[in-house]
């Protein structure tokens, strides 16, 4: 498809601007650009270039998507028609409290829910994604250990399993990492932990359940461990919505943790965000959340920054405010009795394909899943078919693909999370489908390694993507 | 149950398949003592039609203006209805990022488009597919150019958005890099070169300059990146009003080295500060430091154009703890959006930004003329700072539902009776008008009363 700007014509744009008051300029020479080479196109056209875009795109309302460690729920439009409220969408940042009492209200009472599900006192939704809340989160635990005088603590301790942004993150803040290999049942492994474990460890970054999908029944512990240590236990929470409802975080002995709005709270994901960050904290770290703090007096709420140990601020205003809007229509719906059923159902869910399929795909590990279910090709080496290929294939049947090659302590690993929103049809229906290309790996190996035969483009060639980046379109609209 | 479908007989077919008899049994890995079977202590659930009573309640417990003069850093300006409708379509909003390019060509070539954009009105080599914000972008180009250079030390004007330097001051604090402020001059309004020269080390990664500033007076950027270049430092502009791309110096024909800064301006709701995105530019050299997705454009099996994510080599989830951040979900909804937009306004853009530039030196000349002094004598873009407020003119505008503008007082001591003022193309004649009334009633009161 043509891109934007091969579709642009000189002197075709025909948008009309309000009618200037004034035209006095005093923006001298050298000041201005002479060129602004941007395309010219009808609102038609622009209309239709988007709509086909879009059409080529995949999302949770085209169909199924079982993206592991993405919880691809359904993004409810009442959340939507919420964030789009004039008193929201045209709320400026800049208003004084006295007139933002709304927003104010909005964010504080999103945190009275967050505390009480997550059993954290202390909380920002500063961050604006789930690695943002890692860096806040990781930030705060420095902050703690450096007021301790507690200067040498250098080690952030990671499992293999952990996701890529973990370790990243782990070094924005100066740390050094150091990974914690598994044990045969996908947990931390006790013995690995104790070896590294030490007074110059900062603490521990756990994803809770694992990004195995497996809830590390050691967790007790491992945070005992941490703490005898002086270190703290850090909890990934992108991975909440397998236990929202069924455990407080909190009472695992975790000292801090990130949440993503935008899976566990069905904010839409937007094609790689907006996404929303919520940390929370046990009080020995409050002092040190950022430093923007909302507070109720009596009736009314008010910005507070007297928190002379914060780390500071992560993020200007009121961060992804909207998103917060879209979070919060959504707890009110869940209430207390939807709370409790989201993680549970989740976990069914991702049990019944589990169940379903074990005797078509190998499982690595046998213990119950719990959101999410990884499998891989073992079973279909011997008919040189790769995960790749599975997931390739699954296009085909009209399905995004699950999450690939991701933990990579599995290998070929083909990570499924079905949430808790989809039925027991489409789980059939998606089931079906796996078990055919099953048997298609025996039969028609070169129909799966071939696919996807349907999709807008075959397979790419990322190699040549890198290798020779062609990062801009080169067509000139002037 | 909302968004649980589960009937009773679904669940216990379910239950059956796995071969248990309740939920909680698959649950036996956690703690007995950790599962939670007590109600929380939170409302019962709310229909839709309740919640939509509730929050709208909320919602209008905040103050809504008719008309306002606030900017600084967060902008109204007016977003045509198809930008909005087609930035809403649910395969783009419902999507994850396009780890799968076969059936996420669309949002790739959406992204690659962005990234075009950007780098035509930033004059710079490449970008990557959005960032956070504004601020945290820049806390993030603090990273890069220390990566860059080597080097430990950051210097940012004062003239810089106050809380950009706050997050900026954050992000150094994590990585150990020291974050050095230069004052502005008190007559031009822009940053103090000659002190900006004298802090210039060799020990310095990069200087931080915005332009427009905050008080929105444009910068020299050309003299202070060949200043910065001398030392070996990298030159970044930051940028709040996206805006002013369309008619100021693109940054990269003033030596820029990164361009980096807030988009909502193209097409996007303040929204109290987001989510809107943050963009990140640069020269060719250091594309491989920067942070985040970048879309390449590549070829399929076929031979056929195809866009991919590339030069992943950069990024966690391939580098780690090596990475050159930690950055995964970004904004990419609203790159989109500030794509049709751009779209849309193509070369309309210059027109629009030199609107809005006329219509606040309008305005500007308009208040000076009546008593409220322009502090600062050097060009600015679309907001200016005027001398001789008080609370009482912003509290007699408010009762006229106009936002008149933000006092500086709180970020700088020594602007104490200044306030910053803001004119887009949202504001009428009749806006102006207004303000000015009200400006006149308080000025002469004393008068009346005596
Ligand atoms: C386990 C885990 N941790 C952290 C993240 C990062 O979250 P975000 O993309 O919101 O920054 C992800 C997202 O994919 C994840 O799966």
């Amino acid at each position: 498809m043509q891109t934007i700007f091969e579709k642009s014509v000189l002197g075709r744009s025909q948008y009309q601007l309000p009618v200037a008051i004034a035209a006095e300029i005093e923006l001298g020479e050298g000041m201005t650009r002479s060129m602004l080479d941007l395309p010219e196109v009808s609102e038609l056209d622009i209309v239709r270039h988007y709509t086909a875009l879009s059409q080529r795109s995949f999302g949770v309302d085209t169909g199924f998507y079982p993206l592991g460690s993405c919880t691809m729920k359904y993004n409810p439009r009442i959340n939507e028609a919420m964030a789009g409220l004039k008193e929201f969408a045209q709320f400026h940042p800049w208003q004084d409290d006295a007139d933002s009492q709304g927003t104010l209200e909005l964010i504080y009472r999103t945190q009275e829910y967050l505390t009480e599900v997550t059993g954290f006192p202390g909380l920002t939704l500063e961050p604006a994604a789930g690695a943002h809340g890692e860096l806040t989160a990781v930030m705060m635990m420095k902050a703690y250990h450096l007021d301790r005088n507690d200067t040498q603590r250098r080690k952030m301790l990671i499992p293999d399993s952990a996701h890529g942004t973990n370790p990243a993150t782990a070094a924005m803040c100066g740390f050094d990492t150091v990974e914690v290999p598994s044990d045969a049942q996908g947990g931390v492994d006790l013995e690995k932990l104790k070896a590294v474990l030490d007074e110059k460890t900062v603490g521990m970054m756990l994803t809770i359940p694992n990004t195995l999908g497996l809830f590390d029944r050691n967790i007790l512990e491992i945070s005992k461990l941490l703490h005898e240590k002086g270190a703290l236990l850090y909890m990934d929470g992108a991975n909440l919505n397998a236990i929202l409802g069924a455990v407080k975080p909190a009472k695992m002995g975790v000292d801090v943790m990130h949440i993503n709005l935008h899976k566990t709270f069905s904010t839409p994901h937007g094609g790689g965000g907006p996404g929303g960050g919520f940390v929370g904290c046990v009080s020995s770290l409050v002092p040190y959340l950022p430093a923007q703090r909302i507070v109720k007096d009596g009736d009314s709420f008010r910005l507070d920054f007297s928190a002379p140990k914060s780390i500071g601020r992560v993020r200007a205003f009121y961060s992804n405010f909207g998103v917060i809007v879209r979070a919060y229509t959504y707890m009110l719906r869940l209430g207390k009795e939807g709370t409790k059923r989201i993680g549970r159902y989740a976990v069914l869910n991702a049990n019944y394909i589990k169940a379903r399929l074990k005797d078509f795909y190998n499982i690595p590990f046998q213990q119950h899943c719990m959101h999410e279910v990884v499998f891989n090709d073992e079973k279909q080496t011997q008919y040189h078919i790769t995960t790749m290929d599975i997931a390739k294939r699954l296009i085909d049947f009209g399905y995004h693909p699950p999450t690939i090659y991701f933990p990579l302590i599995v290998h070929g690993s083909l990570m499924v999370e079905p949430t808790e929103t989809e039925s027991k049809e489409t789980l059939d229906e998606f089931i079906d489908a796996m078990m055919k290309i099953a048997e298609e790996a025996k039969v028609t190996p070169e129909l799966l390694q071939r696919a996807p035969h349907s999709a807008a483009v075959k397979r790419v060639d990322s190699v040549k993507a890198a290798r020779n980046p062609v990062v801009v379109c080169n067509t000139c609209c002037t | 149950m909302p968004y649980i479908p589960h009937t009773k007989r679904d669940t216990e077919e379910m239950l059956k398949a796995i071969g248990i008899n309740q939920i909680e049994d698959l649950f036996e890995a956690v703690p007995s003592d950790l599962l939670e079977m007590n109600e929380f202590n939170l409302p019962a659930g709310f229909s839709e039609q309740e919640t939509r009573q509730h929050v709208s309640g909320i919602a209008a417990k905040n103050w809504t203006a008719e008309a306002s003069f606030l900017g600084g850093g967060f902008y109204h300006h007016y977003i045509p209805e198809h930008v909005t409708n087609l930035g809403t379509r649910s395969e783009f909003f419902t999507a994850y990022t396009p780890y799968q390019p076969e059936i996420s060509q669309g949002i790739l070539q959406a992204i690659f488009e962005y990234q075009t954009m950007i780098v035509r009105l930033t004059g710079l080599d490449a970008t990557n597919a959005s960032m956070y914000d504004g601020s945290s972008a820049t806390g993030e180009t603090c990273l890069m150019a220390a990566n860059i250079t080597d080097r430990k030390k950051i210097l940012v004007a004062r003239s810089v958005h106050p809380q950009y330097r706050e997050v900026m001051r954050t992000y150094c604090n994590g990585k150990g890099l020291i974050m050095e402020e230069v004052p502005f001059d008190m007559s031009s309004g822009q940053v103090d070169a000659a002190a900006l020269g004298s802090s210039l080390t060799e020990e310095i990664a990069g200087i931080f300059v915005q332009s427009p500033n905050f008080f929105g007076v444009v910068e020299n950027m050309k003299e202070l990146s060949d200043m910065a270049h001398e030392k070996g430092a990298v030159s970044v502009q930051i940028i709040t009003e996206a805006l002013s791309l369309g008619i100021l110096t693109p940054p990269g024909k003033n030596n820029v080295d990164i361009a980096v800064g807030e988009g909502q301006s193209f097409g996007i709701p303040v929204s109290g500060g987001g989510p809107s995105f943050g963009f990140l530019a640069c020269v060719e050299k250091y594309i491989r430091k920067l942070p985040g997705r970048i879309v390449g454009e590549t070829v399929d099996e076929d031979g056929k154009k195809a866009y991919v994510l590339t030069l992943q080599a950069r990024e966690q989830h391939i580098r780690r703890e090596k990475a050159s951040s930690n950055i995964c979900t970004n904004q990419t909804l609203f790159a989109i959006r500030a794509l049709i937009y751009l779209a849309t306004l193509g070369k309309k853009l210059r027109d629009l930004a030199l609107l809005n530039h006329s219509h606040s030196l309008a305005f500007q000349k308009m208040l000076s003329e009546k008593g409220l002094r322009r502090v600062f004598s050097k060009p600015f873009f679309n907001e200016f700072v005027v001398d001789g407020c008080d609370t009482l003119l912003l509290q007699k505008l408010k009762e006229q539902r106009i936002a008149g503008g933000l006092p500086l007082k709180r970020f700088y001591p020594e602007l104490k009776n200044s306030l910053l003022v803001c004119v887009t193309e949202m504001i009428t004649k009749d806006d102006m008008e207004k303000y000015l009334r009200e400006f006149l009633f308080i000025k002469e009161a004393p008068l009346r009363s005596a």
